[in-house]
């Protein structure tokens, strides 16, 4: 589904990806770790088309399809989902109308009508369900005066709604309570099907657990220096980074 | 009942034409220039009697005497008052023979508001099949106002109709004198409105389908005057959606609203003259003065969607005089590549237990520049007034400015004022959010100013509101990136 071939990306000339090779199949859950710094959520950003990165070598491969023209709306309505670290406010739009906004300009792209306003209301009421949202909540202006865990459902809800085929989830697990994050996980959990794939990027082994990946990644300076299967989260948690990095310079 | 557009629409489709194009008054001008000549001149043409005449050369007189204020926070260059013509009928011939012949930007705009293909016609001056003509759609409002005992006409009408209701109100609230452009517009004004509700009636429809038709041909010294008896109720609907390509420059109105006991007239505005082009050039100067008084538990509420004009000038205000009434004052004003706008409101408490609120939403985009004026005046008799009031500005870009200018002067212990000011600026990271969820950069940025205004959008009559919206995003079209 997703094939990344030699990603070179940075910023202002600063090059912070550097060489990422990555193959993510459908059905498939990867997660990418690595200490602060090492260039997970620009990695994220760059395959979700923030303008701010300009890659300078290497392809971004969706289905087939390279990315590299592609605005990051363009890339949405290809199936593209990023559930953001920090997510923004925007004050007088509430969830529902910013949903109806987002799933109806998807359609537009894809030649569909207008989703008719009762397929609309059910589709809210068994996502919300889904992520134990209470429904007061989505007539709330996005993000505004939310706390970190109702952000992150909030994502997590937008991601249901929006069913995409590539889920980035850029440490969705920050700012969580032990609770938040079982909601959370379970969510996605429940989300995940033999058609779509997921991304978690995380610092720590504790999402891990709850969302099990089929593979783990590790990403130092830029580089994908490991991989292997859910077992080198815990290993990573147990011996920390600075093995990784040690056996980077060896 | 509520009188829809489309039930008129339909009414008047129906409806055999009855009058024929208005062939009767001819179209001709006055000479450029200012004096007294021109003033008796205007008030002849317009077969007005002689306090009325005498009332124009009194204003003149006044206004000869008075200077262009400064102190706002608008640059531009003064008109040359004697190099405009004062008065000019109303040219009632299609400018085209069919929608090929107008501006392809114009329709484009037209289209994207939704606006109708007769209408469209009629807005652009195009010779039209259903005649909506002012004759005719007066007829048909009036039929339905009189039984009720409203008066609803054009201001020059009602002078000849009624001047004893003109003569007790006019110039009451703003006076001849009141300021410069006001001054002007009492010595010169061409046409307006004129509107009475009796005692106890609520008006059954709002009074606006008339104004978005007429609007195309309104001239540059507008005079408004509405009335609500003791205990009724208006809604005012002033104003068009549609881009209005006016060659006046210079457009000074005067807008009086008195609410007597009890009453409570609701008046709202949606301005978009020509706001010049891209570099800056051309554009309408908007010197408005707006005002309403409020006896005993009046209420008199102010709503504007300003878009449009280079530079606009515009303080729609309350005098709280009765005890207990009620001020409000509802504002968006947008301004894009070279726009000014000056605007915001005076609530002044004379009355005890007054109340007013201020919400005013200001938009800066391009190198526009966006000033909120306010003032709050709470008099020594006015025990227990209290205002609120809440001054939101959204900046798009970095060669924008907005500006708040609150004044305060309360002279009763007693008042109790409160002023919320926020600035915030569109980022790059919402737009990206909004990105991310396949929400282009147009939409998104159409979603946070609606989401910015919504406030004052929801105060606005249902199919207004929904036009205003769509305005909101023509205006700033292509002000980001």
């Amino acid at each position: 589904m997703l094939k990344i071939d030699n990603l070179h990306a940075g910023v202002e000339g600063n090059e912070i990806l550097n060489g990422i090779n990555l193959e993510v199949n459908a059905g498939e859950v990867h997660a990418i770790m690595g200490p602060n710094g090492s260039g997970k959520s620009t990695l994220a950003a760059v395959i979700a088309g923030k303008e701010e990165f300009e890659v300078t070598e290497g392809t971004v491969i969706l289905d087939g399809e390279d990315l590299e023209d592609s605005a990051p709306e363009e890339r949405a309505h290809k199936g593209i989902f990023m559930s953001f670290q920090y997510p923004v406010e925007i004050p007088g739009v509430t969830v529902t109308n910013f949903m109806r906004t987002a799933i109806n300009e998807s359609r537009k792209a894809r030649g569909l009508e207008e989703m008719p306003a009762n397929q609309m209301l059910k589709l809210i009421r068994e996502k919300s369900e889904l992520l134990e949202i209470d429904r007061k909540f989505l007539s709330r202006s996005l993000n505004e005066g939310f706390s970190g865990g109702e952000k992150k459902r909030n994502e997590i809800f937008q991601m249901a709604m929006l069913e995409p085929k590539l889920a980035i989830l850029d440490e969705t697990d920050s700012g969580l309570d032990i609770d938040a994050l079982r909601i959370v996980a379970n969510g996605v959990n429940k989300l995940r099907s033999e058609s779509n794939a997921v991304i978690v990027i995380t610092h720590y082994q504790r999402l891990l657990e709850y969302i099990v990946p089929d593979y783990v990644h590790v990403l130092h300076e830029g580089k994908i220096v490991k991989s292997g299967t859910k077992e080198l989260a815990l290993e990573l948690e147990e011996k920390g980074y600075d093995w990784i990095k040690n056996e980077a310079v060896v | 009942m509520a009188y829809t557009e489309e039930e008129l629409k339909k009414e008047l489709e129906t409806k055999e034409y009855e009058y024929g194009f208005f062939t009767d008054i001819e179209a001709d001008t006055l000479p450029k220039g200012l004096n007294e000549e021109i003033v008796i001149a205007i008030s002849k043409k317009k077969e007005e009697p002689e306090w009325m005449t005498e009332w124009r050369l009194q204003a003149f007189r006044a206004w000869k005497e008075m200077i262009e204020p400064e102190w706002a926070n608008i640059r531009y260059k003064k008109p040359d008052f004697q190099d405009i013509s004062y008065y000019s009928a109303p040219n009632k011939k299609p400018k085209y023979n069919s929608l090929d012949e107008v501006d392809p930007e114009l329709l484009e705009t037209f289209k994207k508001l939704g606006i109708s293909l007769d209408e469209q016609k009629k807005l652009a001056g195009v010779a039209v099949d259903i005649v909506m003509d002012s004759v005719s759609v007066a007829t048909t409002f009036k039929k339905t106002l009189a039984e009720k005992g409203i008066i609803f006409c054009s201001i020059s009408e009602a002078i000849k109709e009624h001047p004893e209701l003109v003569k007790k109100y006019i110039g009451t609230v703003v006076p001849q004198k009141d300021n410069f452009y006001a001054a002007l517009n009492s010595a010169v004004f061409s046409d307006g409105s004129f509107c009475y509700i009796p005692k106890g009636v609520r008006c059954p429809m709002e009074l606006s389908t008339y104004f978005r038709i007429n609007q195309a041909g309104t001239g540059q010294f507008e005079r408004t005057l509405v009335i609500a008896d003791e205990g009724s109720y208006v809604s005012y609907l002033e104003g068009c959606t549609a881009p209005s390509r006016d060659e006046n420059q210079l457009h000074a109105a005067v807008v009086e609203l008195i609410a007597l006991d009890n009453a409570e007239i609701k008046y709202s505005t949606v301005q978009n003259w020509y706001p010049g082009d891209k570099e800056g050039q051309g554009g309408v100067f908007n010197f408005v003065t707006k005002r309403g008084l409020c006896e005993k538990n009046a209420k008199i509420s102010w709503t504007q969607v300003e878009t449009g004009s280079a530079i606009t000038w515009k303080y729609p205000s309350c005098i709280l005089k009765g005890d207990n009434s009620i001020g409000e004052f509802y504002s968006i004003a947008v301004t894009n590549n070279f726009q000014q706008a000056d605007t915001g409101t005076k609530m002044v408490h004379l009355g005890k237990n007054t109340r007013s609120t201020i919400i005013s939403k200001g938009i800066s985009a391009g190198k526009s520049q966006n000033s909120y004026r306010g003032l709050v005046q709470v008099n020594s008799r006015a025990e227990n007034a209290r205002n609120f009031s809440q001054c939101d500005s959204l900046l798009m870009g970095n060669e924008c400015g907005a500006h708040t200018f609150p004044y305060i002067e309360a002279k009763n212990k007693t008042a109790q004022i409160e002023h919320e000011a926020t600035t915030s600026k569109i980022g790059e990271d919402q737009i990206f959010y909004c990105n991310q969820r396949g929400i282009d950069t147009e939409k998104a940025i159409a979603l946070i100013v609606n989401g910015f205004s919504k406030e004052v959008l929801n105060k606005l009559p249902m199919e207004f509101a929904v036009e205003a919206q769509k305005l909101l995003e023509i205006s700033l079209e292509g002000s980001v990136g």
